[in-house]
């Protein structure tokens, strides 16, 4: 049996939240589709949005955290790499106090994913330094 | 459901049995309608089927048929569509003969928004609607009548608002190059907005739409910038039509001008120069 569909998502590029369809052949990613008739987007895209399929399946695309050991990047598992960075983070709050320490953000987080970002910067680390690239 | 959408439905149902899939258009979660092939084990999946937008069909058919070569495919066309189709047909990119065509006919509300010249097909072995005549392109009819000097700061001006999203070429169904010669920096530079030479992209890919372009406007629908490109192709035709007889996507047995081997009388026969 053939398949082909499409799935409506939102662009991932940046924070203006144009509309586009992923589409779907056989069960595996193929192209971009502007979404007709959405009220963000109207059936347009910028070349980001056009190639928003481009990165899901690519080759150099990150699989798996990546720790340096010895100036080499050495792939790690979810738990080594956030017990490392959960160490490193309290100790630098410990020693040089939690404004020492600075979130970027992204707009190709969630809402939900930023808005949680924003608590751990400011309940977790205690400080407000928290930005995000949509006010570069 | 409106009649149309119903007799739609009724002439999907009739074509399904016989073929592996009818690629048409479904109504998504949010309303927002997108390509779908409808499969005959899931014939309730109709239920969301959708007739407009339009939505650009020939070319998702060609991405279907190259991974199945051999698969019968149905596909529900308008007579834009339907020009596509036998243009992609011409240059060798789909297989006539495992392609059912059902013809929607537009309404007189569609045609003019798209300023269409035909709004009915002709191939289709089946039809949905009743076919109309089509309506006049007031856009095109007042930038034919321009001065040339007028012309030339219409379009420089219309090209600056380019942002080079190549939305055009990529929702273009004649648009099917391996290599595609845009992608050269030494025309659309990187990095910089406008484009040096705003120009040269629109024109290049004008020139390159000659005998090519069927008037579906889909690349003008998703330009962000509202560039109005079809009629340039529009114009072109009305040349191309004028010193090859040649209607782009309107007949199965009459070679393309860029197909065709002209001998020297001819030429002279076209008016063109030597």
């Amino acid at each position: 049996m053939i398949e082909y569909k499409n799935i409506q998502t939102t662009c991932p590029y940046c924070g203006t939240g144009c509309a586009l369809h992923l589409q779907v052949l056989d069960g595996a990613l193929i192209g971009t589709l502007p979404a007709k008739g959405h009220p963000i987007s109207q059936g347009s895209l910028c070349i980001k949005g056009w190639n928003a399929h481009a990165f899901v399946n690519h080759k150099d695309r990150l699989r798996t955290p990546l720790i340096r050991k010895d100036g080499d990047f050495v792939e790690a598992t979810w738990d080594e790499a956030l017990t490392l960075v959960a160490e490193k983070l309290g100790a630098i709050k410990t020693e040089s106090g939690p404004d020492s320490v600075g979130i970027l953000t992204s707009a190709k987080c969630t809402n939900e994913e930023n808005y949680l970002l924003n608590k751990f910067a400011r309940a977790v680390i205690g400080t407000n330094n928290i930005d995000h690239c949509a006010r570069l | 459901m409106t009649d149309r959408l119903t007799s739609l439905h009724e002439a999907i149902m009739q074509v399904l049995p016989q073929v592996e899939g009818v690629l048409a258009i479904k109504r998504g979660p949010g309303g927002i309608a997108a390509p779908y092939l409808f499969s005959p084990e899931h014939t309730e999946e109709l239920d969301m089927l959708a007739i407009w937008p339009k939505e650009p069909l020939p070319d998702t058919l060609r991405i279907i048929q190259k991974a199945h070569t051999d698969a019968k495919l149905a596909v529900v066309c308008r007579g834009c569509e339907e020009r596509g189709i036998v243009e992609m047909f011409k240059h060798s990119q789909l297989k006539w003969d495992n392609i059912t065509l059902i013809g929607l006919e537009c309404t007189q509300e569609e045609a003019e928004f798209c300023r269409c010249f035909k709004p009915h097909t002709v191939h289709a072995q089946t039809t949905v609607g009743d076919p109309i005549q089509g309506v006049p392109d007031p856009l095109t009819d007042k930038i034919a009548a321009m001065s040339l000097e007028d012309k030339r700061a219409f379009w420089k001006a219309e090209f600056e608002h380019c942002i080079k999203c190549y939305g055009c070429r990529n929702i273009c169904p004649q648009c099917f190059c391996n290599v595609c010669t845009l992608e050269d920096e030494k025309w659309v530079e990187t990095g910089r907005l406008p484009m040096p030479n705003p120009s040269m992209y629109h024109l290049i890919r004008a020139m390159h739409m000659t005998a090519k372009c069927v008037a579906c406007r889909e690349c003008e629908e998703t330009c962000p910038a509202g560039i109005p490109m079809a009629v340039q192709f529009r114009l072109i035709a009305r040349d191309v039509h004028e010193m090859f007889s040649y209607e782009t996507g309107a007949r199965l047995d009459q070679k393309p001008p860029q197909l065709l081997v002209l001998e020297e009388g001819e030429y002279q026969r076209t008016g063109l120069p030597h």
